[in-house]
């Protein structure tokens, strides 16, 4: 690409490129750094009412976009992610850069470190333009229940979603899914090409899903959790938000292997630098969950999942219906566990060392009990309260220890039916597409999460990766994401297989409604249709 | 906002003073005795029905040790008593969130050579458990412990005690380790009562300890102290913890309990706070001999802690922690299983053996013990078995002792006085430590020798120490020669002596002929006198004979 020609395309559009496209228009000197980190935070103001952020770093990402403009001028870029800028969930720390988990507890904390796997994206030269919006300490699945209010899901406002509705952009909005919320509308927004989150039940990839982005759950211990404010220790994982696989696959290389701050880590298979263009997916083996076929699944999702059942047959691959039968149970038995270790995770926050502190000092423990009651909502104050029922030592037996058995269970169903030969299995991400925010909040926060994370959590019980990949638009012109579940370790062969999916698929970028930057818009989506073509 | 950022770098954390804390501490109690001595058959009481056993004493000890190791056991900070409050802090060590807990291998090879000093059952797979409680100087809110499956377990700790009027028949007894389970130290709460405020210190939050856990098998206050002491000595001897109970290195607290023979275990008490091995023994008997006055007196014995007060001898209830805690006891989730293996062989593949622990290289390392030690000592030198122990119980005296004896020619036997007696006396009379002494094994073994070889009296060589001690740059001789006090050799010279001593003393010597031998005695002493101690008894007493005969 000459220089010449650069100057005919319009930076707008490059916030519509996948990581790779955009590192190559880096690279090549169609857009500076700084011109594209410049951009993507002009982006971030300009959809501040989606709320997907809590803190934009704009000082920092400039100087961050200066030295990776000046290595990329020099041609001695870092990476593949140099200059490319990004944002994280605001539940992993960032030296000297406020982390909130979005609660009171935690508002004007500042990190004296960076969480690894941030670590490892800045030292490839990756921007860092945000922190972004959650539910509290992660606990949720719509990013509705945070001290900073709401997600607005981004295809709220396209083109199609508000020709279809009759009522005020302002009432009519619909949820981005939880509780990485933030970062899933960070990525489909256009203000980051990448995005942290976290992943628990389905945190990541429920967002995602709603959103339309691609959403990669790793192998638990592939991917560093120091530095990630924890909920289950046994279950989180860093998540990947991007809006290509192959770009997830990229990242997932990056960030990662072994790390000796974090002993629940394991040694990364050997990866090959990218994903094969060339897979011949003849020999791989579908499996389809028939327990999958849950109550609530709406007729779009359901259409969808058989479609690409289909498309994955007729390409040759083999497609079959496999049993998972300990599925059901996952919830309450999540339920269980996640309240344990919330309960014994959140003993730290009693305002000594950091964080919130009350103003009452009557007592050590009224101090403890204002601070914990003010630092809290009501979600985290339950979860912690259930949590330390189940662990009396009366109940331990009856919860924790049943619930443990029930996931070594659930776990076992999915070795299972990968040992009779089953490569991944495909199942819906979430039960629909999204809904709207006044009808979420019908529901309480438990409720919701147990009918939201039921394709999603059994994954985090067994630690297996998964990924979720934009499959269509619902007839409300809302993102319908499809998930691949892989074996342990098998994080690789997982991305091969959802690649090859994602280019049968061609799913269609984001179109603001009334946008100015329409045209360029189009312009970016035509191009990325022509690079994956090539 | 009270705390925003990362306030824990501030030099203390202040938070109100807990209201209830030291309520209780200061009730006074009407003791009847105290007990300072520990035969299980003082503590009887003075009434008892005769068709009952009598009561007796059961104690079990819980012993925090801490690991003596350059950082903490799961953050890289450094482990130093009397550092500036809170300069020893890591991110993990505050509990900052997202920060993860990694295991120090030295505290776990520590673990693993105390156990197997003591006998135990090393487990091959150990775990790591939360134990929750709230208490500001621990700021997860829960400790990390092994509670379900400790590193080491089964363990045994022989150890003697002296009984008998003189204090030196040798009683060995053994008691039952448990388990010793590996888990983090707290903090330190310093209570500011004046301005009602606390401030905390969490240089020690976070080091490791070895938590040994004894069964309830010794019946009084000299048991346990004495179990405790040789525990002391096998720690500092494997170099795993420096067992300094006054530092706070060794803490121990005691379950005691009473009961008749044959009868269930009574309920039992905790006592706390005891700083010393003495006031291990002194607040056990007491404790002991108050619950059987309890019970004696129709009354019944709490299930509750109590500190010891060193200043009374008293035992006292302690603030409960809000009546019973329930720990909330679950699996660490940050730490995977503790695998220890046999021998390099048996390392899996993909390890490195050298990032591991194996217990053949830790049992090759393992010193000399301290029964072995004495053992040793009593059969190549022929010692008394209660010499070997206070060689064993003092540090560097064994060094000491040995160094005379290979400096010596006489038995080792004749030594162990010069060691234990004139050595130790000053060095005790002084609190000074066998290191410290101002004689050094060297000057003492010349000294000796020069008795041996007879030049100079073994009455002189004691007053010729004291000077040694006074004045340690001068050599021996020096000071013998300054002093005039060699030994008079000389036949002629003895002999004039002599005549004088029984020229001036002619009513001695008729009773001495006429048959009563013992009054040659007195005109040895004389004999001594006049020559200040530098004559050989032997040579003067055959020359008395002569000249009385």
């Amino acid at each position: 690409m000459s220089a010449s020609s650069a100057a005919f395309r319009p930076v707008a559009a490059m916030l519509g490129l996948s990581i790779r496209e955009v590192s190559q228009a880096l690279r090549d000197g169609r857009v500076s750094a700084t011109e594209l980190c410049r951009k993507c935070i002009n982006q971030i103001q300009r959809t501040r009412y989606l709320n997907a952020f809590i803190t934009i770093t704009e000082e920092t990402a400039m100087e961050q976009a200066q030295r990776a403009h000046n290595r990329l001028r020099t041609g001695k870029p870092l990476g593949p992610l140099d200059g490319i800028p990004f944002s994280v969930k605001d539940n992993f720390c960032t030296e000297n850069i406020e982390t909130t988990c979005a609660s009171s507890m935690l508002k004007g904390y500042i990190p004296p470190f960076n969480a690894t796997v941030v670590q490892k994206l800045l030292d490839q030269g990756a921007v860092l333009v945000g922190k972004t919006n959650l539910d509290e300490f992660a606990m949720g699945s719509g990013s509705t229940d945070g001290v900073f209010g709401p997600v607005r899901n981004p295809w709220s406002y396209t083109t199609l979603y508000r020709e279809q509705s009759t009522e005020d952009p302002d009432s009519d909005w619909l949820i981005s899914g939880g509780s990485s919320g933030g970062s899933a509308a960070a990525v489909a927004s256009l203000s980051s090409f990448l995005a942290l989150g976290s992943d628990t039940g389905g945190s990541t990839r429920n967002p995602g899903s709603l959103c339309g982005v691609v959403a990669l759950k790793p192998t638990y211990g592939l991917l560093s959790r120091h530095g990630l404010i924890p909920l289950v220790n046994s279950m989180d994982v860093p998540g990947i938000m991007t809006r290509s696989v192959h770009d997830a696959a990229t990242v997932l290389r990056i960030m990662q292997g072994r790390d000796e701050r974090d002993s629940t880590t394991i040694q990364a298979p050997s990866t090959p630098p990218s994903l094969p263009e060339h897979f011949d997916i003849r020999d791989i083996r579908v499996g389809i969950p028939k327990e999958y076929h849950a109550l609530g699944l709406s007729q779009d999702t359901l259409d969808q999942w058989s479609r690409v059942a289909t498309m994955f047959e007729q390409a040759g691959a083999q497609v079959q219906e496999v049993s998972l039968p300990h599925t059901q149970h996952s919830i309450v038995c999540y339920h269980v566990l996640c309240c344990c270790e919330v309960a014994s995770n959140m003993a730290r926050f009693d305002g000594l060392e950091y964080g919130h502190r009350s103003t009452v000092d009557s007592s050590t423990d009224a101090m403890y009990a204002t601070t914990r009651h003010e630092g809290f909502n009501n979600v985290v104050r339950r979860r912690i309260l259930s949590g330390n029922y189940f662990l009396l030592k009366s109940n331990y037996d009856r919860y924790f220890v049943k619930a443990q058995q029930m996931r070594r269970l659930i776990t076992e169903d999915f070795t299972n039916v990968f040992r009779s030969g089953i490569d991944v299995l495909l199942t819906p991400t979430t039960l629909s597409d999204a809904v709207r925010y006044s009808d979420f909040i019908q529901e309480d926060n438990r409720t919701r999460s147990a009918q939201e994370d039921i394709f999603t959590q059994p994954v985090n019980m067994a630690g297996l990766p998964a990924v979720t990949i934009p499959t269509a638009l619902s007839c409300r012109g809302l993102p319908i994401g499809l998930q691949l579940i892989g074996q342990t370790l098998q994080d690789w062969k997982l991305l091969t297989v959802a690649h090859w999916m994602e280019q049968q698929l061609s799913f269609p970028v984001i179109h603001f409604h009334g946008d100015s930057d329409e045209r360029e818009l189009d312009r970016s989506v035509r191009e990325r249709t022509h690079t994956i073509g090539s | 906002m009270a705390a925003s950022s990362s306030g824990y770098s501030r030099m203390f954390c202040k938070l109100r003073k807990y209201v209830n804390k030291s309520q209780s501490l200061y009730h006074t109690f009407v003791i009847r005795t105290i007990w300072t001595s520990g035969s299980k058959t003082q503590l009887q009481p003075k009434a008892h029905t005769k068709s009952l056993p009598r009561m007796v004493g059961v104690v079990g000890l819980e012993i925090h040790a801490q690991i003596q190791s350059t950082s903490k056991l799961f953050s890289g900070s450094h482990v130093r008593f009397l550092a500036p409050p809170n300069s020893l802090v890591s991110h993990f060590d505050a509990s900052l969130p997202g920060t993860l807990p990694v295991l120090n291998r030295r505290c776990v090879e520590a673990a693993v050579l105390t156990g197997l000093a003591l006998n135990c059952t090393i487990n091959r797979k150990s775990l790591f458990d939360r134990k929750h409680y709230f208490y500001a100087d621990m700021p997860a809110g829960y400790q990390i412990t092994q509670q379900r499956v400790p590193i080491a377990v089964d363990g045994i700790l022989v150890y003697s005690h002296f009984e008998g009027r003189r204090r030196n028949q040798v009683i060995t007894r053994s008691v039952r380790i448990k388990q010793i389970q590996l888990e983090q130290d707290s903090g330190k709460s310093l209570h500011d009562d004046e301005r009602s405020q606390t401030l905390i210190d969490l240089n020690r939050a976070g080091v490791g300890l070895m938590e040994l856990v004894m069964e309830p098998e010794m019946c009084c206050g000299e048991e346990a102290a004495a179990a405790v002491r040789e525990l002391q000595l096998i720690l500092q001897a494997l170099g795993t913890c420096q067992a300094n109970m006054a530092e706070g290195q060794l803490r121990v607290d005691a379950n005691v309990s009473v009961h008749r023979p044959g009868e269930p275990l009574g309920v039992r008490t905790e006592v706390k706070n005891i700083n010393s091995v003495r006031h291990l023994a002194k607040a056990i008997d007491y404790e002991i001999q108050r619950q059987m006055e309890v019970l004696q007196s129709g009354g019944t014995v709490l299930n509750e802690t109590r500190a010891f007060d060193s200043k009374s001898g008293n035992t006292i209830p302690m603030r409960d922690k809000e009546g019973l805690q329930d720990y909330r006891f679950m699996p660490e989730p940050n730490l995977p299983p503790l695998f220890v293996y046999e021998s390099e062989a048996s390392v899996p593949a993909g390890v490195d053996p050298a990032q591991v622990v194996v217990i053949d290289r830790l049992s090759a390392q393992l010193p000399e013990l301290p029964s072995v030690k004495r053992t040793r000592l009593v059969e190549t030198h022929g010692i008394l078995q209660e010499h070997s122990f206070t060689l064993v119980n003092e540090d560097g005296l064994m060094d000491y002792f040995e160094s005379v004896v290979q400096m010596t020619k006489i038995e080792p036997r004749k030594v162990i006085g010069w060691v234990i007696k004139e050595l130790m006396g000053n060095l005790n009379s002084q609190s000074l430590k066998v290191s410290q002494s101002p004689i050094s094994p060297c000057a003492l073994a010349e000294l000796i020798n020069l008795v041996e070889s007879n030049h100079i009296s073994s009455s002189t060589a004691k007053q010729v120490f004291q000077e040694m001690w006074k004045a340690p740059e001068k050599k021996v001789g020096q000071i013998v020669k300054e002093q005039d006090l060699w030994m008079i050799n000389d036949k002629d010279e003895l002999q004039k002596i002599c005549q004088r001593v029984v020229d001036s003393h002619p009513e001695e010597v008729q009773i001495i002929r006429r048959g009563n031998k013992k009054v040659l005695n007195k005109l040895m002493g004389e004999v001594q006198r006049e020559t200040k101690g530098r004559t050989d008894p032997v040579q003067v007493r055959a020359i008395l004979e002569k000249m009385v005969s």
